[in-house]
């Protein structure tokens, strides 16, 4: 893997990474994010539809979680994650933890650390952790690490450790990756640490700077546990002692204006976990990425644009606001809503998704509230199509250096 | 009789038939393009075939596919799938669709219903409101929902009860084909089928087909069967059915799917054949095989890195192994999907190869065939197949 660095504006970094995949002849631009697998497959998509989506990302992400129980499945079947999965051209970059799964905490030692995949809890140690590394064959991998965040956040003295295991663990991975027989090496991405404390945080940034990784990853700043500017402004303390020439990716944050501040703050790769989020409280992507139309005229027919709902509006007279519904963000509208029973317009006006070519509101309402099964495979195309979608804006702005733009459209609407 | 139709929006060129059995290959065309026949038509009950959508359904070869009239007359209900423009446009299918009258999901899934002169009452399930369901509310629904293939309400009895309440719903269903006749409001652009009834009785049979085939009706439908009778009692239904249609309309066997009964039916003379088995089926893990079912859930796939079928040419069978859809069964409803496409495809080659056959005149070897690879050897070859091939001069080897 190579970095190109093409530009860096007020900090966002604009570059390309190539020489990826089996033979070295892939590339990517960046800022950008990986496509979100669940077991190694695109929530809800069969291959044929995936392909169908615009602006796929080249690099998949897989869960170790999800797949160490089939260690011996891919052992014998030798030839990689990537064909068992029925994606060979995709490049994999394998995390410790499900992004959209939260696991119980307490259970990680100094010897070993737990992920829960489908048969319970499932104890790593170094040894282990590589063992199934090599059995996946993914292109990259996040090392083993301590990254749990406690309900309530993390003490000063839980963050020093988890930054002193996860160091001793990254040299030991990196010692039995050495010291392996197996031809094709993946890459190691070495995980930043440290919770809410600077020191330790920065602390885990130098450290892990110094091993020969290929990249690094800033783990535990998911969910909502930190303060916003803290969170920001551990970002940018990290991002600042990591080299140049080595990608940063996140894990956790998806949100489109928590994107662009991370963008902001140098980090170059993130998690499309988000789209899938959102696709499974029965709500599609509506917000306007489209920062080179003036906002004041970009629309003719103000009917066109669907109103943002409010947290908790019911979906049905008499129903309460449910879990989903306080999930929801100002970026999408809820299609289990009465309002859309007979509106036969697409989800987004002038989206080019298979979804918004062919099908209606009042279509996916309709399958929604009958449970079917194509309700979320029709959300979920138009999701990813329209999160991969803002990434291309993402690096297009900051090609044309109209990143301000783009992000004071996105503020408007986060609102 | 009746008023002969205005313009005719189906017509059946048949190609070919079998010079041993009643089996015919033939053209049919509905207001949405030509069907191919012997044909499987997938269900596609409320609005949707489970997990896959319109584009990938049209690239399997499908033609035609069901929707179900209780359920989407129930949700999400006529008034707004006729503002949608119909059914074909409300799913964006743009090939042909056919649907039932209702009746069968009333009597099949509403424990509190009643059937009387004037229609089937029964309580709605959503919101426990009384509703009658009479042959003019059927057509009527239908009617909005512009299905090309529309099925009269008939009275259905279950095809294990036997007695009086046979002769009622035979008779009835008579009468319900007239007052379906006399209220279907779009002749010209859709079929309005007449569904033979009479239970396992032949002479109830023989009254019910003399009665409808009396009338002018597109097609018709053979009815009240594959519900829990013997196969011995079926087949001679089916067979009796289709020795009094007549040649030149299309004949529709209700609610068969299992590839044995596919092959003996399309002997016995029926063209189309509908069931909810393939997919439903898939959805529990069952992949359908020329040599019978892979449960992909069981153990014995977790290592087994060959495809469902190597001669399939499915998009599942190209890209997938067994193990890798025994690990995803687990967890994703994409396996379900990756299932539902290889069986679809599944049933469509089964009736694309039994066309082929019967066009190239050699209907009974490609059985030969079939019931070896399935049954692998003789004595296992269901009795009953072996005798409803026979009566039509088909003698397995």
């Amino acid at each position: 893997m190579k970095l190109n660095l093409l530009k860096v504006v007020n900090g966002c970094r604009l570059g390309k990474l190539t020489n990826l995949g089996r033979n070295k002849d892939k590339s990517m631009e960046f800022p950008g994010c990986m496509l979100y697998t669940r077991t190694g497959s695109a929530p809800h998509l069969t291959y044929d539809i995936l392909q169908t989506i615009e602006d796929l990302p080249l690099v998949a992400q897989i869960t170790l979680s999800t797949l160490a129980e089939y260690q011996e499945v891919l052992e014998d079947y030798k030839q990689g994650i990537g064909k068992f999965v029925g994606m060979p051209d995709s490049v994999f970059y394998c995390s410790l933890q499900d992004p959209v799964t939260t696991c119980p905490t307490g259970f990680n030692t100094n010897k070993t650390v737990s992920v829960w995949g489908g048969g319970g809890r499932l104890e790593m140690t170094p040894l282990k952790f590589i063992s199934i590394q090599h059995a996946l064959q993914a292109d990259w991998f996040q090392c083993l690490s301590d990254g749990e965040v406690v309900p309530g956040g993390n003490s000063r003295k839980r963050a020093k450790k988890s930054v002193d295991r996860s160091l001793v663990f990254l040299d030991e991975c990196l010692r039995l990756q050495e010291a392996s027989l197996v031809p094709k090496k993946s890459v190691m991405i070495g995980a930043i640490e440290g919770g809410e404390v600077p020191e330790e945080r920065l602390r885990s940034a130098r450290e892990t700077a110094t091993r020969p990784v290929g990249g690094f990853v800033l783990n535990g700043f998911q969910g909502d546990v930190m303060d916003k500017n803290n969170r920001l402004k551990l970002i940018a303390a990290v991002t600042g002692e990591l080299p140049e020439d080595k990608p940063r990716l996140i894990h956790g944050v998806g949100k489109p204006d928590e994107v662009l501040e991370c963008v902001e703050r140098g980090v170059d790769l993130f998690e499309s976990c988000f789209p899938y989020q959102v696709t499974e409280r029965g709500c599609a992507l509506s917000f306007n990425y489209n920062y080179q139309l003036n906002p004041e005229t970009a629309v003719l027919d103000p009917s066109e644009i669907p109103e943002p709902e409010k947290n908790g509006e019911s979906p049905d007279d008499n129903e309460e606001p449910d879990q989903d519904r306080l999930q929801m963000t100002a970026f999408e509208i809820s299609l289990s809503t009465k309002r859309y029973q007979d509106d036969f317009r697409p989800l987004i006006q002038g989206c080019h998704c298979y979804s918004c070519r062919n099908h209606t509101r009042a279509y996916i309402h309709h399958l929604l509230t009958s449970n079917e099964l194509l309700a979320e495979i029709l959300l979920m195309i138009h999701n990813f199509q329209h999160y991969f979608g803002f990434f291309h804006a993402i690096r297009q702005a900051l090609k044309d250096s109209q990143l301000p733009q783009l992000k004071d459209l996105i503020n408007k609407q986060s609102l | 009789m009746a008023t002969p139709r205005p313009v005719p929006s189906l017509s059946l060129r048949v190609l070919a038939e079998c010079e041993r059995s009643k089996a015919r290959a033939c053209e049919l065309w509905l207001p949405h393009g030509p069907v191919l026949t012997p044909v499987f038509m997938p269900v596609g009950t409320q609005g949707t075939i489970k997990g896959l959508t319109t584009e990938q359904l049209q690239n399997l070869g499908c033609s035609i596919c069901l929707g179900n009239t209780y359920h989407l007359g129930m949700r999400p209900g006529p008034e707004l799938i006729k503002k949608a423009g119909g059914l074909h446009s409300f799913m964006n299918w743009k090939h042909n669709l056919l649907t039932d009258s209702g009746g069968f999901q009333m009597v099949s899934l509403v424990e509190l219903s009643e059937v009387t002169e004037e229609g089937v009452k029964f309580k709605s399930p959503y919101d426990g409101k009384e509703i009658l369901l009479t042959p003019e509310k059927s057509i009527e629904i239908q009617n909005a929902l512009g299905s090309d293939i529309m099925m009269q309400l008939d009275d259905v009895v279950s095809s294990t009860v036997t007695g009086p309440r046979v002769e009622e719903a035979m008779h009835r269903s008579v009468r319900w084909l007239d007052r379906c006749i006399a209220a279907q409001k779009n002749p010209e652009k859709q079929n309005l089928f007449a569904i033979i009834q009479g239970g396992l009785s032949p002479e109830l049979r023989k009254k019910c087909l003399e009665e409808m085939t009396k009338r002018d009706v597109p097609g018709f439908a053979i009815g009240g069967l594959s519900g829990g009778e013997e196969k011995n009692h079926f087949w001679k239904m089916v067979t009796l059915s289709t020795d009094h249609l007549p040649r030149e309309k299309p004949r529709y066997l209700m609610g068969v799917g299992y590839a044995t009964d596919l092959v003996v039916c399309v002997a016995l003379g029926c063209d189309m054949f509908d069931c909810v088995f393939p997919t439903r089926t898939a959805r529990f893990g069952s992949a359908l095989v020329p040599w019978g079912v892979l449960q992909l859930k069981n153990k014995q796939y977790a290592n087994d890195f060959h495809p469902i079928d190597q001669s399939c040419e499915c998009p599942t069978c190209k890209r997938y192994t067994r193990a890798f859809l025994n690990t995803l069964y687990k967890k994703e409803t994409t396996a379900l999907y990756h299932i539902t496409i290889h069986n679809i495809t599944y049933q469509l080659t089964l009736m694309r190869s039994i066309r082929e056959s019967i066009l190239q005149g050699r209907f009974p070897q490609f059985i030969q065939q079939f019931m070896e690879t399935m049954y692998v050897n003789k004595e296992k070859y269901p009795t009953w197949a072996t005798e409803a091939l026979a009566s039509v001069n088909i003698i397995l080897e």
